[in-house]
């Protein structure tokens, strides 16, 4: 019996989060898994968190839920790794933040910055022939805001990557253990996979 | 109390209880090999560094304790990578040192200098550059409870020179803060009243015994779960020793080159108990028709492993020792005589198809004769080392392994190479046993300089090279499986007799099956160590078979006798 078929094969997006210990070469771990194992990461976001020793892991992989249990329980692994959640199916904040560089001569400028206002972006510089914005938003709303200045001509364009956080107080703290000693790793009871 | 980063190496060693490393030295690690004259730790002078973490494993591996080798920068890391890459396959607690070249010359290709912790990564449980001799302590003690705890494995610590020589106030942490690292050794009691009421429902059960037995130290309460609920156990390559396989409810190994009747049982069964083992590959065939009427309880240590390759109705990960001692008291005892009646009819001629029971012997030489030989000669009471491809089959089917963890071998990465080194370690970790390395001549071939290292620790080994003349499981599936399309498999080899002479060492030729006992006799009565070479019929197969990407119930059974007397003729 070969690990899951029907459901669990077909693709679809999943977000893990991932705490970390801030420590040299965490990164290059984390990476090297995904290559290793032959996941294909969409995004991958590193940052802070609240606690100077630990960095927070938003990573993207569209992929079957068999396979995104299997990158989890392999994420949980690596020892520098302390927590991870699929938070896909929870209820989270996603954000991406865009930085757009439009081409933007004097008779057009008014038309942008109409967008930007409904879009509730931000014009962040200016210059002679062209506008930087500045969106942030889910990933559809910056989506729809690339293919509205598209028509102006965007020079060039940078994206983060998604970050996402559990709503309410839907994130358990790190350190605290669950009844099992687990750590919350969450491997008891294994999921039909 | 002040000291060196080199001084605290050895210093830590000693508190984690080791008395024996495999190491080499070289320009990076000077200060370290500078201050191990001032220790009491043996250092054990290999020819290789591959040999050294081999070694290391094989000491793991014989004791349960870590296992420790040494090297220095660079080149000797990378001669390293090998022996680390086994032990992470075989979840072999290592702890590998080496001497990185100074801090401040790190990424900037200085002589000697690799970067060993990213090379290591993907075949270490965890690695360590430190750069600063204050974070040496905190790194050891990590270093060895990693490796020894939850699934154990590799570690490597990569130490830098001016790490090594600057030094600091020294103090041995007691607790270790690792809060990403927690192994879980119980199972949960749902799971395990679930696997205890499938277990009891089951008419045709199997137990599927691995690496995880031994490792955790489970044979009596595999045996006890055997016993009380009366079902059969097949074990993988490594999970040999974990039940006597004199024992009549031990059908013996599985998978490629497994006992068929074993391999037919897990294909009928209706309940996979799956304990310490990760369906590879070469245990379950083709995964699409494996064990189709079963319903999977797994229990690993490593909760990456359950439902990797097979999917599990029960999943538990746990310590095998404490989950079988969770479950045991639930068992209820179960007749299940058709289930055995069924699996008698599978074993049917099994015994007459054997090659041993064919009346070939009187001409022929034959490698699983030599091995059946060692076990009949030797009583079966020695640590058998052996090493990859048909020697490695045949020591798996024709030695009969009754005493626990009797068996070391390379499983996951089928290591060539590894026996002599390995068995170097093992009798430095069981120095009453005898110890015998088997091992074809192409492996051999890769470890003819630790004969040097035999020599100079006096280690009386036993050595049984089944000479060939060529590279006999490559030949095996070019004749079986690429239309005879010999490439590459005749191996040239020196004259072995000779070359033990040049190394000191009593060296015999047979080539006879007459002369095979007295052979073993005279290797078991010399005081030193023996290089026994015996020259066998090149062109026989390890028989059964699963072919590659087929079922496991699709196997070439042992030839009957009228094929191989053909061949004896045609010979």
């Amino acid at each position: 019996m070969p690990p899951g078929d029907d459901s669990s094969t077909r693709k679809s997006t999943h977000i893990l989060v991932a705490l970390v210990e801030n420590k040299p070469g965490v990164l290059n771990r984390v990476a090297s898994l995904f290559r290793r194992r032959s996941f294909n990461i969409e995004s991958l976001t590193v940052g802070h968190t609240e606690s100077p020793d630990i960095s927070r892991m938003t990573i993207v992989v569209d992929t079957s839920k068999t396979s995104a249990a299997l990158v989890e329980k392999n994420l949980n692994k690596l020892i520098n790794v302390i927590d991870v959640q699929d938070v896909t199916h929870a209820p989270i904040v996603v954000r991406d933040l865009a930085l757009i560089k439009v081409t933007a001569p004097a008779e057009r400028r008014a038309e942008i910055m109409q967008l930007v206002d409904i879009f509730r972006a931000k014009i962040v510089d200016v210059y002679a022939e062209s506008v930087i914005v500045e969106v942030t938003g889910p990933e559809a709303k910056i989506d729809s805001m690339v293919e509205l200045l598209h028509p102006f001509g965007i020079i060039e364009m940078v994206r983060t990557g998604r970050v996402a956080m559990v709503r309410g107080s839907g994130y358990r703290a790190p350190y605290v253990l669950s009844d099992n000693g687990t750590n919350g790793l969450r491997v008891n009871p294994t999921p039909n996979l | 109390m002040r000291r060196t980063g080199a001084q605290m190496v050895w210093e830590i060693l000693r508190r984690e209880g080791v008395q024996i490393i495999f190491g080499y030295p070289g320009g990076a690690i000077l200060p370290i090999y500078d201050a191990l004259v001032d220790y009491p730790i043996h250092h054990v002078l290999v020819r290789h560094e591959e040999n050294a973490a081999l070694a290391a494993d094989g000491y793991a591996r014989a004791t349960g304790r870590v296992g420790v080798c040494m090297a220095t920068s660079g080149p000797g890391a990378m001669n390293l990578v090998t022996g680390l890459a086994c032990a992470m396959l075989d979840s072999s607690p290592v702890v590998a040192i080496t001497g990185q070249v100074t801090s401040h010359l790190v990424g900037s290709d200085a002589f000697q200098e690799i970067d060993v912790t990213g090379v290591t990564l993907p075949i270490t449980k965890h690695n360590y550059l430190v750069n600063r001799v204050e974070e040496l302590p905190r790194v050891m003690k990590e270093a060895f409870y990693i490796a020894r705890s939850g699934r154990p494995g590799p570690v490597l610590i990569d130490i830098c020179k001016d790490a090594q020589m600057a030094s600091t106030g020294f103090e041995y942490p007691e607790t270790i803060e690792l809060p990403g690292y927690r192994p879980v050794l119980r199972g949960p009691e749902e799971q395990i009243r679930q696997a205890a009421a499938y277990i009891n429902a089951a008419e045709r059960p199997m137990i599927l015994a691995g690496h995880g037995i031994i490792l955790s130290g489970a044979n009596d309460e595999l045996r006890e779960l055997a016993e009380r609920g009366n079902i059969p156990v097949s074990t993988t390559l490594l999970g040999i020793g974990g039940l006597p396989e004199s024992h009549p409810l031990n059908l013996r190994m599985m998978g490629m080159h497994g006992q068929a009747y074993a391999n037919m049982a897990i294909q009928e069964a209706d309940l996979l108990i799956a304990l310490g083992m990760r369906f590879d590959d070469r245990v379950t065939g083709n995964l699409k028709s494996y064990a189709p009427r079963a319903e999977v309880i797994h229990v690993d240590i490593d909760p990456v492993e359950i439902g990797k390759n097979v999917r599990a109705d029960v999943g538990i990960v746990g310590d095998a020792k404490q989950v079988l001692r969770q479950i045991l008291p639930f068992i209820e005892p179960r007749y299940r005589s058709a289930w055995f009646a069924q699996i008698e009819r599978w074993r049917g001629d099994a015994g007459a198809r054997d090659i041993l029971n064919q009346g070939l012997l009187k001409d022929m030489l034959l490698a699983p004769y030599v091995i059946h030989e060692i076990w009949r000669g030797t009583g079966g009471d020695i640590t058998v080392v052996s090493d990859v491809g048909q020697n490695q089959m045949w020591e798996a089917q024709y030695f009969q392994h009754d005493r626990q963890n009797q068996l070391i071998t390379s499983g996951g990465l089928g290591t060539m190479g590894f026996a002599v080194p390995a068995a170097i370690g093992t009798k430095f970790g069981r120095p009453d046993d005898e110890v015998w390395a088997v091992v074809g001549d192409g492996g051999f071939q890769m470890s003819i300089p630790e004969l040097a290292t035999v020599v100079q620790e006096k280690l009386p080994l036993k050595i049984a090279v089944i000479n060939n003349g060529c590279l006999g499981m490559v030949r095996q599936w070019q004749e079986l499986l690429h239309d005879r399309r010999y490439s590459e498999i005749r191996i040239a080899g020196p004259d072995l007799v000779k070359l033990a002479d040049a190394y000191g060492i009593k060296g015999q030729r047979v080539r006879r099956p007459d002369d095979v006992a007295e052979a073993i006799r005279v290797a078991r009565q010399c005081p030193g160590p023996v290089l026994t070479e015996f020259v066998v019929e090149p062109e026989i197969n390890v028989f059964p078979m699963v072919q590659p990407g087929k079922g496991l119930h699709e196997m070439w059974r042992r030839p009957m006798p009228s094929r191989n007397m053909a061949m004896a003729e045609k010979v």
